[in-house]
């Protein structure tokens, strides 16, 4: 496939511009039979319909993707050692991780946003600060606090009964998780130092650590559900907490199974002192994920 | 250059499986004009509903789901497909490069579109009707008060949003990446220019709508309180992050029409371009300021007083920018040796008439105004002018500029004067009068209308389908100058610049294989 290409007759220098490939519409159709599923699923959870065709779209859809993925980079890692890609292609890849990062920031600031906006304006107003304060005709016992543990309409959204503690489990995923952003560091070391085994060593234990961060965090939201009363329904803190919280753990798990394939691919001999930048787009996402995790840490836990 | 390299494959599958910047640029310019008739064909039943007062051939709800889906197909469809059309044919041409930097998700990107456009319109055939909540989803009517179909279209709204994250990421790394040698920053033509920053706002606001929708989703779906009082969320909250996404999208959807414009008005008035950095700085302030603008959408809402003065304040200063772009244009053309072929017609008729549309926005960004305009059609005509004659007009002017390059072949330019002129005469029939309506206090969004509005809604309605009429035209012509049409040269225009006129006409299918030297 790739000798066909104008770029492999030309030597060193040209860009590699890839013949066809089928990778992109699979994509697109295991992307789309993801989300329809999804949202059949969705639908017929909240319409109380006892329907599984949802569960098996999306069940295919999640399928196709797998596929895709696999293939996919497969392709590229095939095209990468047999030495297609010049500098310039990885800069190419450089660029594209890093506005793909930027994405992901912006993605995580609607959340905050939407976690400041509740806090110092929305709550407030709630309870009748500003000229605005009209809501006091709809509850007029309600009083604004942050953490918010009564809400407006405690018959709808009854508040949490307690909160999760900062200094107990969330204290122990963040030094978990800052740890293994050093790990992480250290493995990217030993692979420009040649290290193989200390490169390995250290990414499994970076590895360990996010996954123990991730037990952590689903035993907090067991906690959360069970002994809290901390939960998606009870209004704006537990809403804003399990979206931020829950969004920055599927991150985390995407980061992990990057990390994992660095693993392997570094067991497979793939890489070389100067030429990685797969593993190193991989550590550039677990920083930015330790990054979210202490903006998280400080203002929906600590502050 | 080399000429070497193989063309296109056969059949169907070329397409699909295409990792060519120009398949993929076409690709994505006649999904957008199939985009533009099927949201324009909605317009048409809002504009016959509208024809006079009164209900007459659809049920209200029926209305606010084309009203809903008219605004976003045309936003989302038609008009930010197009320029990522024009993006793809053009940029590697203008900037020397061999493709786009990441072909395969460049295809990947293109892809994801029709699937989106067809799980949203598959929404209107659902129980409960499509979304009918205008394109702006204010919450809580598109949570508690939404149609279930409306889980699908905040999925397709997901996948609309990672198609432009890819093709944006694309955009930027190869301006960034992939120009010739010699190719500096500041020797960018315009377009490319306006592309590279339309690709950061895109990277910097697509995430945040997803957020947006993502909020509903969990709202309707999860038990959720981020739009519900009830739970101490604010619904208010929805339309700060909406239009944080949504300021800076109005200007997605304009800066690459700045850029087009820049290219051609130099063209037919045989000079360079007046102030070209300028012209640049000027694109990055409303770039900027685009982020700190988004509660002008909201001065009726309720927010404090200082926020009124500020928002105001901010908007009105996006004015300067604009003011300097307007000027440079008009300052190229004075004492030019102008001719008006079609792509220059269109420019002309962007200047002036996107300027109208500047001017009534400047009045809708005082507040105290605004309060009388808010949700008129005052803001429907400043809105559709900016669009129509400013993006739209400006995507016709490039297509007819670039035709000749495309196909090799010149189209024709009696019947694409007569596209010009219609499109022109139609557009504003149809939106000059709903700058009095509106200010008479019209309403929008609604399918009935008191008396008094019924002479200017007929004018509307005729201009509409004069409009509307005159697109099938353009798709006459188009077609007509694929299929054939007298050869065109290598540059078919005497006064235009730049790399892509250097390449033969049709422009082969691999091109800048190894970058050319730019002096």
């Amino acid at each position: 496939m790739a000798s066909e290409t104008q770029g492999a007759n030309e030597g060193e220098g040209t860009y590699y511009v890839p013949a066809q490939s089928k990778w992109p519409i699979v994509a697109t159709v295991g992307l789309f039979l993801t989300l329809v599923g999804a949202g059949m699923m969705m639908n017929s959870m909240s319409a109380k319909v006892d329907d599984p065709t949802g569960h098996y779209v999306f069940f295919a859809g999640a399928l196709v993707m797998a596929y895709m993925l696999f293939g996919w980079f497969g392709d590229v890692i095939r095209e990468s050692r047999s030495g297609l890609y010049s500098a310039q292609m990885d800069r190419s890849f450089r660029w594209g991780m890093g506005w793909f990062i930027f994405s992901e920031v912006m993605f995580f600031s609607a959340f905050f946003g939407a976690l400041f906006f509740v806090r110092f304006y929305a709550v407030p107003w709630l309870g009748g600060e500003g000229e605005k304060g009209v809501s006091q005709l709809l509850w007029p016992g309600f009083t604004p606090e942050w953490p918010l543990m009564n809400n407006p309409d405690p018959e709808t959204f009854k508040g949490p009964a307690k909160l999760v503690d900062p200094w107990t489990l969330p204290l122990i995923n963040t030094i978990l998780l800052v740890t293994s952003s050093v790990t992480c560091t250290k493995a990217h070391h030993a692979l420009v130092a040649d290290n193989r085994s200390s490169t390995k060593n250290w990414l499994a234990i970076t590895l360990v650590l996010g996954f123990v961060f991730l037990g952590v965090q689903g035993y907090e939201y067991y906690h959360a559900y069970n002994d809290l009363g901390l939960t998606l329904n009870s209004g704006i803190y537990g809403s804003t907490f399990f979206m931020l919280t829950g969004f920055h753990g599927a991150h985390v798990t995407l980061g992990a199974v990057m990390l994992l394939i660095m693993f392997i691919r570094i067991s497979k001999g793939h890489f070389t002192a100067k030429n990685h930048f797969g593993f190193e787009a991989a550590a550039w996402y677990w920083h930015f994920v330790d990054v979210v995790w202490i903006g998280l840490f400080l203002f929906v836990y600590i502050l | 250059m080399s000429d070497h390299h193989h063309g296109p494959a056969k059949g169907l599958m070329r397409w699909v499986l295409t990792t060519n910047h120009k398949d993929i640029g076409s690709m994505y310019l006649w999904f957008s004009f199939a985009m533009f008739l099927f949201g324009g064909s909605m317009a048409m039943v809002i504009r016959a509903e509208l024809f006079q007062p009164g209900l007459q051939l659809v049920e209200p709800n029926f209305f606010n789901q084309m009203t809903t889906m008219h605004g976003l197909v045309m936003v989302f469809g038609a008009v930010m497909p197009a320029f990522v059309g024009l993006a793809n044919w053009m940029i590697p041409m203008m900037i020397g490069a061999p493709d786009m930097a990441l072909p395969r998700m460049n295809n990947w990107s293109f892809w994801i579109l029709p699937f989106a456009f067809a799980l949203m319109a598959s929404t209107l055939f659902m129980e409960g009707g499509g979304p009918n909540f205008g394109w702006t989803f204010y919450a809580p009517l598109s949570t508690d008060y939404a149609p279930p179909s409306t889980t699908y279209f905040i999925f397709a709204v997901h996948m609309m949003g990672v198609s432009s994250i890819m093709g944006a990421i694309n955009v930027i790394a190869t301006i960034l990446n992939l120009r010739a040698p010699g190719m500096t920053l500041m020797k960018m033509p315009l377009f490319v220019w306006t592309w590279l920053i339309t690709a950061y706002l895109l990277i910097a606001v697509m995430p945040v709508l997803a957020g947006a929708v993502t909020m509903m989703l969990m709202d309707i779906h999860f038990g959720t309180s981020f739009f519900n009082a009830g739970g101490g969320g604010d619904p208010v909250l929805f339309q700060h992050v909406f239009w944080f996404f949504g300021h800076p999208e109005v200007y997605i959807m304009i800066l690459p029409a700045f850029g087009i414009v820049s290219a051609i008005i130099p063209a037919f008035a045989r000079k360079q371009l007046f102030g070209y950095t300028s012209m640049v700085y000027a694109v990055a302030s409303i770039a900027f300021l685009s982020f700190i603008v988004w509660a002008h959408h909201m001065f009726t809402v309720g927010i404090p007083l200082v926020g009124e003065v500020f928002f105001m304040y901010a908007t009105m200063l996006i004015a300067v920018p604009t003011g300097v772009k307007v000027f440079n244009w008009i300052a190229t053309m004075f004492r030019g040796s102008l001719t008006f072929e079609t792509p220059m017609l269109f420019s002309i008729a962007f200047v002036v008439l996107f300027t109208i549309g500047g001017f009534s926005g400047l009045m809708l960004s005082i507040a105290p105004a605004d309060f009388q305009y808010h949700d008129t059609y005052f803001v429907v005509a400043h809105f559709h002018y900016v669009l129509v004659p400013g993006a739209i007009f400006a995507i016709f002017a490039g297509v007819y500029y670039w035709l000749p390059k495309w196909t090799g072949h010149m189209y024709d330019t009696a019947l694409s004067k007569v596209h010009f002129w219609m499109s022109f005469i139609g557009m504003n029939l149809t939106f000059f009068p709903m700058h009095f309506v509106g200010l008479a206090g019209m309403p929008r969004r609604i399918p009935d209308y008191n008396m008094q509005f019924a002479d200017f809604n007929m004018l509307s309605s005729i201009g509409g389908f004069m409009f509307g009429v005159t697109q099938l035209l353009f798709l006459f012509i188009v077609i007509k100058c694929v299929k054939g049409g007298e050869k065109a040269e290598a540059k078919p225009w005497e006064g235009a610049h730049g790399l892509e006129w250097m390449v033969p006409s049709p422009a082969p299918y691999h091109t800048f294989t190894t970058p050319p030297d730019v002096k």
